[in-house]
């Protein structure tokens, strides 16, 4: 079968602005530190010529163009995958280098910091995950995220308790779920229009109680014990890596395995069996005796449920209060993570990572004061997203009854 | 194991779709269930797969009354289904999809594919299907799709199978093969039941007949019975299958397609190379199988097909490059396959679908207004002359039969001055005295000296009505053929297999 020429035309296209770029900027070296008090050793610092390096990456780019070119035309394949998978390693490390050209990039508080950007996005692209699998649209997933963080602050300053916080954040997220899941199955509304209507008003609700409740008696209702850092002893010392993924609070080791376990339930059990099959042809799973209804119910609220866990990261894990709208729209680039990561949970976190680099990395060259204007790095995360989806995901089909109520006759 | 329906009853509000109707079906027996679209096949399929619960009667399997409150009861005790439009999850395996219901597990609910497959291969190597447990479903042919789908009624160790009008997609070879599949279930002594119109499939298998007509049994036939006589059992009178027709009178060639290509919006190409004429006053009936660029065909005609290359010509005018409004002004009628989609307006009156196409245009517009008195009388007139069964003129489309549907898309197609008519399926879904009528219609056309172009998948349909047959699979057509040829050759050619010896 013929193959579409888009994945080589737009590789083709970044190797161009890579061979432009390599005569545009200057020259300069870029000084990547790696180490962090407290390694098992002293990782030394790198410094990397931009022109050699980006010679390195054009190369690599080439090769990788070449390769899609050849698969396309000549074998009718699409382009291997960890063709554009090293082509894209290639080109955002190059890319990288030339933001911090002349410059130190602390990589590892630059990754830290982007995990801890991405740890909402994940926990909101699972919920994605389960709710759209089944087939419910979830749009709603930043009202799940931010009644999350109300719940948990709320109750954990209540309480003066960290797991009282958790447990509130899960069932207010499968709360809100829940009604998406009535109206959506039961009252068979249009499910993008819920979603919106749940935003909207999980966003009111809060700002309500925020200026009422929490604004009455800030250190009654507002001023919730944080999670501290939990380093894995041994793990947490591994230069780079350790500081980043095993110095971390216990959210963020719920994520991990939330991300593993909901791509084990998804793809390796009998219940994850019936989601998809429910949200691929709720009518073929119910003529052999599946209960659409409930499989529904069950995946949208559990997903609810990681999703509200996710919410309090914002405050039990970062800010140790809830503020107005403080998932700042993390719910729909969790949206876009999910696309992105073609309703797979382990894809979607991935790309949900690439999303919180993307915001950081803005952060972080505003810092070191980078020659690029920081109107474009604002953008960074969206073009980045619109980039990604567009041109390296191509077409992406996700379960081919999300969005369709299923009616029983 | 013995399957009796004993007096089912199922109404959907003041419908009476099964009206006490009763069927045994016996162990080691093919049982026909025969009916027009309608008749209430289907319904009463579905109160024993336990999707429906009747209103009255009861189930028995081996003289036990049984009940099923959902297809799960009715797997577990023993009845497979295999249904008309497929209950295949398209990217699953062949082994999820046939495991699914009832997945063989280890610990703690993980799935245990290897078992899967295992049980696959052996219902496969059983009845020498030939399928990996491993191939993704959507991309397998249907006829082999309908294998899986066989094999999961099979899986659970089914006594009863009931199968659904499982040729409607199938081809000629493909038929042949699932009937020989049938007898073999049979020849082991599961108990068949099989669901059809096609009474050509019904003498060819059955071991016994019952014929249901609006819901009701209206008796058994014989095996040996004609296709007339089983015909006139289904609609409650003296029908005649064959289409009366003259032999053609032929004029110039009026209608041309010559080097005809055309792409989806994904670039795969759908038509490639068509080349075909139709004179004047002759029926060309485009056969295969559905999906092999028919629609495509037809839709690029008519000028809604997006990507084309190549020339169609109408009287020496160039149709590609038209807008659909320019080259219906140009005479093309066209009868779109799906009806309710394409062809009418749902919620419109019967009138206003009548005058969909000229609604600008005199008689029915003068300036802004429409011309109501001129509708009204016109709509009146073609209700009469094309026997339109409705309250009136105001009803709406979508509370009509698909016959009489169907009859209003042709009242409209046929009451302007035609230079071509385009009909795509113009029989799919109808019942015998609607096929009848329309077949009647479409001869009429041809005897007017007109051109017409009949997408038809059933082969009766396709040797009956045309005077050339053109044969098209995978976008390409094979040949064109006299309509006389032979079935198996037309079967081969709608596999791909083209012909050289025959001519047009």
């Amino acid at each position: 079968m013929k193959q579409s020429l888009r994945t080589p035309i737009f590789l083709a296209a970044l190797t161009l602005l890579q061979a432009v770029l390599i005569f545009v900027v200057p020259a300069k070296s870029t000084n990547v530190q790696g180490y962090v008090d407290g390694d098992f050793f002293h990782l030394p610092d790198l410094s990397v010529n931009v022109l050699v390096s980006g010679l390195i990456a054009l190369f690599v780019m080439l090769i990788g163009l070449v390769v899609s070119v050849l698969a396309v035309v000549k074998q009718h394949r699409k382009t291997p995958r960890w063709v554009v998978l090293a082509f894209g390693v290639a080109f955002s490390l190059q890319i990288l280098l030339y933001l911090y050209a002349g410059k130190t990039m602390t990589f590892t508080s630059l990754m830290q910091g982007s995990l801890a950007l991405a740890v909402p996005l994940i926990f909101g692209s699972l919920a994605g995950v389960l709710s759209e699998r089944v087939g419910i649209v979830n749009i709603s997933i930043d009202s799940q995220l931010l009644i999350g963080a109300f719940a948990s602050a709320f109750a954990a300053s209540l309480s003066q308790n960290l797991f009282v916080g958790l447990v509130a954040a899960l069932i207010a997220g499968a709360l809100v779920s829940w009604v998406l899941a009535v109206f959506s199955i039961k009252y068979v509304v249009d499910q993008i229009i819920v979603g919106v209507v749940l935003n909207v008003l999980i966003v009111g609700l809060t700002n309500f109680l925020f200026s009422t409740l929490l604004g009455a008696n800030t250190v009654l209702f507002n001023m919730p014990p944080r999670f501290e850092k939990l380093p894995i002893p041994g793990l947490a010392q591994i230069p780079v890596v350790g500081p980043v993924l095993f110095n971390q609070t216990l959210i963020v080791y719920l994520m991990y395995f939330a991300v593993a376990g909901v791509w084990f339930a998804l793809f390796k059990t009998r219940w994850g069996l019936r989601v998809r099959a429910v949200g691929e042809y709720p009518k073929a799973a119910d003529t052999v005796g599946i209960k659409v209804y409930r499989t529904r119910y069950i995946s949208v609220i559990i997903g609810g449920a990681i999703a509200g866990l996710g919410g309090s990261f914002f405050t039990l894990g970062q800010v140790g209060a809830f503020g107005k709208e403080m998932t700042n729209g993390a719910g729909y680039i969790a949206l876009a993570a999910l696309i992105f990561g073609r309703w797979n949970p382990i894809y979607a976190a991935f790309a949900a990572l690439l999303f919180g680099f993307a915001e950081n990395l803005q952060y972080g060259l505003a810092i070191i004061g980078s020659s690029v204007p920081s109107e474009f790095l604002l953008m960074l995360p969206y073009v980045l997203t619109v980039v990604a989806v567009a041109g390296l995901v191509g077409k992406v089909t996700g379960p081919a009854a999300a969005g369709k109520p299923y009616i029983k006759s | 194991m013995k399957l009796e329906l004993r007096g089912i009853t199922k109404r959907f509000g003041s419908l009476v779709a099964n009206d006490n109707v009763n069927l045994v079906a016996q162990p080691g027996q093919i049982h026909c269930l025969l009916g027009e679209n309608g008749a209430g096949k289907s319904t009463l399929m579905n109160v024993l797969y336990g999707l429906y619960q009747p209103d009255g009667g009861e189930i028995l399997l081996d003289d036990q009354v049984v009940k099923f409150a959902g297809p799960g009861d009715a797997m577990a005790a023993g009845i497979g289904m295999v249904h008309q439009h497929f209950m295949l999850i398209p990217v699953f395996t062949v082994a999820e999809n046939v495991i699914l219901g009832h997945e063989p597990t280890k610990l703690a609910g993980v799935l245990d594919l290897e078992a899967a497959r295992a049980k696959v291969r052996e219902v496969s190597d059983r009845f020498g299907f030939d399928i990996d447990p491993d191939a993704i479903v959507g991309e397998l042919p249907v006829g082999v799709q309908q294998r899986v789908e066989i094999i999961k009624a099979l899986i659970g160790d089914a006594k009863v199978l009931v199968f659904d009008e499982p040729t409607a997609v199938l081809t000629p070879q493909e038929t042949d093969e699932l009937m020989a599949i049938m007898k073999q279930l049979r020849d082991a002594g599961t108990a068949i039941v099989f669901i059809t119109h096609k009474l050509r499939e019904v003498r060819e298998v059955a071991d016994k007949i019952t014929v249901i007509r609006l819901g009701k049994v209206v008796g058994e036939a014989s095996p040996q019975s004609t296709a007339n006589e089983l015909a006139s059992m289904m609609v409650g009178r003296a029908v005649d299958l064959d289409v009366e027709k003259a032999a053609p009178k032929l004029g110039s060639a009026s209608f041309k397609i010559s080097g005809l290509s055309a792409w989806d919006h994904q670039g795969t190409k759908v038509l490639d190379d068509v080349n075909l004429e139709i004179r004047e006053g002759e029926i060309l009936v485009i056969a295969g199988v559905q999906g092999n660029g028919q629609t495509e065909l037809t839709e690029a005609i008519i000028g809604m097909h997006g990507k084309t290359a190549g020339s169609i010509e109408l009287d020496g005018r160039e149709l590609i490059g038209k807008s659909v409004k320019q080259v219906l002004d140009l005479g093309v009628g066209f009868v779109p396959e799906d009806r309710t989609e394409d062809g009418l307006v749902a919620d419109f009156t019967i009138a206003e679908n009548l005058m969909l196409d000229r609604s600008d245009r005199k008689p029915f517009a003068k300036g802004l207004n429409i011309q109501l008195e001129t509708l009204r009388k016109f709509a009146e007139e073609k209700l009469k002359e094309f026997d339109i069964r409705a309250q009136g003129i105001t009803s709406l489309a979508r509370q009509l039969s698909g016959g009489n549907q169907q009859k209003v898309v042709l009242a409209r197609e046929l009451s302007r001055e035609l230079r071509l008519l385009v009909a795509s399926q113009p029989t799919r879904g109808l019942d015998v005295g609607s096929i009848e009528f329309v077949h009647e219609q479409i001869v009429a056309t041809r005897d007017k000296g007109i051109p017409v172009l009949i997408v038809a998948t059933e082969l009766d349909e396709a040797t009956q009505l045309g005077d050339r047959i053109a044969v098209m699979y995978r976008g390409k057509v094979v040949g064109v053929v006299p309509a006389d040829t032979p079935r198996s050759v037309l079967g081969q050619m709608m596999a791909g297999i083209s012909n050289p010896e025959v001519a047009a």
